[in-house]
């Protein structure tokens, strides 16, 4: 059933522009959503003027950043201080494309799946690889700026960055050793079904819940958020990597992190959560985009709980962030792995 | 002209000038940044020959964790632009008769070998069952040994690293 290369060509050129509007979008209005959420959790409104419940608020950004004076330091190194914005977002953008949000749509009698790329046989690899790539972005931002707080907060950062990489992927290890197959879609489809008639086969209730644990602790510190955004706190060394940056290149690094957290939640309802597998009801068209809306449901839960713990929990201080990083994580995510292996060779 | 030789050329194109930029530049952070390049550069040639794992492996590890030690410790270090020597005579002498040397062989091998095919991508295993099988039951020992070696790297470099011993405040008596 392969497609014609044109329609392939098609098929992948519209996706790709459908799946970059809606991600742009949607790193906009989290901005937003952050904002009245934590508004909120701290008995105050948010943003309210601009437009209807504020809906226009990340508009008003948008014009805000484009009209900015942007503005580069002379002593800077002026090749990577341009060049670092540019990786982080572009490894950033990168890994929704290999990101499966549905099973395949009928149009016109060509089978489409829902997913950029083909389903490759290695994509949770790949989206590991874009994630450490995107690390020199952080680091030579940092280091670029020519500047103690920024080198520091940069190389902060990406010390934190490197060292939950490895937890991150060992928790990643118990759902693989459960599904047998590095592609994302095997993952998803190895969820599908029930137990005993109602509880969905997720990972998560197969087992998996330390895993899944492992996997947001890492992930949280993985896109910088709190607890674990010591390296970018406005009350740290300034703002850390990136105090000397204005306007655009200071948005594009505003959108990395957050298009970070949407690829974050994206893996996290792929591989725990089941992904699209949700009840299907109604007529057959309906049925069609059922999934991809059970898709989004899931992500925006997992949107909603980074918000969430923005806007509860304290920091951690550096120290105790590496701390909890080595000496807790990485050998819990080492145990959850054993006792997968066990299990699953019992 | 398919499109693989157009790719495994590319992308080899982009390696060897990555590796030749490395010894032209005279900043380590440029000679790094080109580092990574050849490493990428050489992901993609994995994946041309149907070695996905290794491929991904190889951005994973090299490229996205060695070669960020590297920046680090380019950038802790501040390490300045390189500073202009005369040129060393000892390596003209030994230099250019060796690099013909070399090339005289290399054009030896590749004329002598001309008529091999190309390992068309695919033909042998690449993906991770088989070479998890391969690591863990053939070849266990040396993957072991292997883990062992970068275990002890890693205590010599924590104790090279370390504060040395400061001797014990002493107590006041009475």
């Amino acid at each position: 059933m392969a497609l014609p290369i044109w329609v392939f060509i098609l098929a992948s050129v519209i996706k790709s522009a459908i799946v970059l509007g809606v991600l742009l979008t949607a790193v906009a209005y989290t901005v937003w959503l952050e904002r009245k959420v934590v508004g909120h959790m701290q008995n105050r409104w948010g943003p309210t003027r601009v437009g209807p419940f504020g809906l226009l608020q990340p508009a008003a950004d948008g014009i805000k950043f484009l009209f900015k004076e942007d503005l580069t330091p002379p002593h800077v190194y002026k090749p990577l201080f341009i060049a670092a914005p540019l990786i982080a977002v572009i490894f950033a953008l990168t890994s929704i494309s290999v990101i499966p949000f549905g099973n395949a749509v009928r149009i016109g009698g060509y089978s489409i799946p829902l997913q950029i790329t083909t389903d490759v046989n290695t994509g949770l690899l790949l989206i590991l690889g874009v994630t450490s790539i995107g690390v020199y972005g952080v680091a030579l931002a940092g280091w670029s700026s020519n500047n103690k707080y920024s080198l520091l907060g940069g190389l902060r950062a990406s010390a934190q960055m490197v060292s939950y990489e490895i937890s991150l992927g060992l928790s990643l290890v118990g759902v693989l050793i459960m599904s047998g197959s590095f592609s994302l879609r095997a993952i998803v489809d190895a969820q599908g079904g029930h137990f005993w008639g109602f509880i969905p086969r997720w990972n998560i209730f197969h087992g998996q819940l330390i895993g899944f644990f492992c996997y947001l602790m890492a992930a949280y510190a993985e896109t910088n958020r709190i607890p674990f955004d010591l390296p970018e706190a406005e009350t740290e060394l300034v703002a850390g990597y990136h105090t000397e940056y204005s306007a655009m290149k200071f948005a594009m690094f505003f959108m990395a992190e957050y298009a970070n957290m949407i690829t974050v939640a994206c893996l996290a309802t792929l591989l725990f959560f089941g992904g699209w597998h949700g009840p299907l009801f109604g007529p057959p068209i309906l049925q069609e985009i059922l999934p991809v809306f059970w898709f989004v449901a899931k992500v925006f839960v997992f949107l909603f709980l980074y918000i969430w713990v923005r806007g509860t929990l304290p920091r951690f201080r550096y120290d105790q962030l590496m701390a909890f990083g080595w000496k807790f994580l990485l050998p819990l995510a080492l145990a959850n792995l054993i006792a997968t292996a066990i299990a699953v060779a019992w | 002209m398919s499109l693989h030789l157009i790719l495994f050329l590319a992308f080899g194109a982009v390696c060897v000038a990555g590796a030749v930029n490395l010894l032209a530049q005279r900043h380590p952070i440029n000679g790094a940044l080109s580092l990574i390049a050849v490493m990428a550069a050489l992901a993609g040639e994995y994946l041309l020959l149907g070695a996905e794992f290794v491929a991904a492996v190889q951005v994973i590890v090299y490229a996205g964790a060695i070669m960020v030690l590297f920046v680090f410790t380019i950038m802790l270090l501040n390490a300045g632009v390189e500073e202009r020597t005369k040129g060393s005579r000892v390596a003209i002498l030994f230099g250019i008769p060796g690099l013909l040397l070399g090339g005289i062989l290399l054009g030896w091998v590749v004329l002598r070998h001309s008529g091999t095919e190309a390992v068309a991508a695919g033909a042998l295993p690449g993906d991770p069952t088989t070479i998890g099988q391969l690591l863990f039951h053939e070849f266990l020992l040396p993957f072991e040994i292997t883990s062992v070696l970068i275990l002890i790297a890693i205590m010599g470099a924590v104790v090279l690293a370390s504060k040395p011993p400061t001797a014990p405040a002493r107590r006041v008596e009475g």
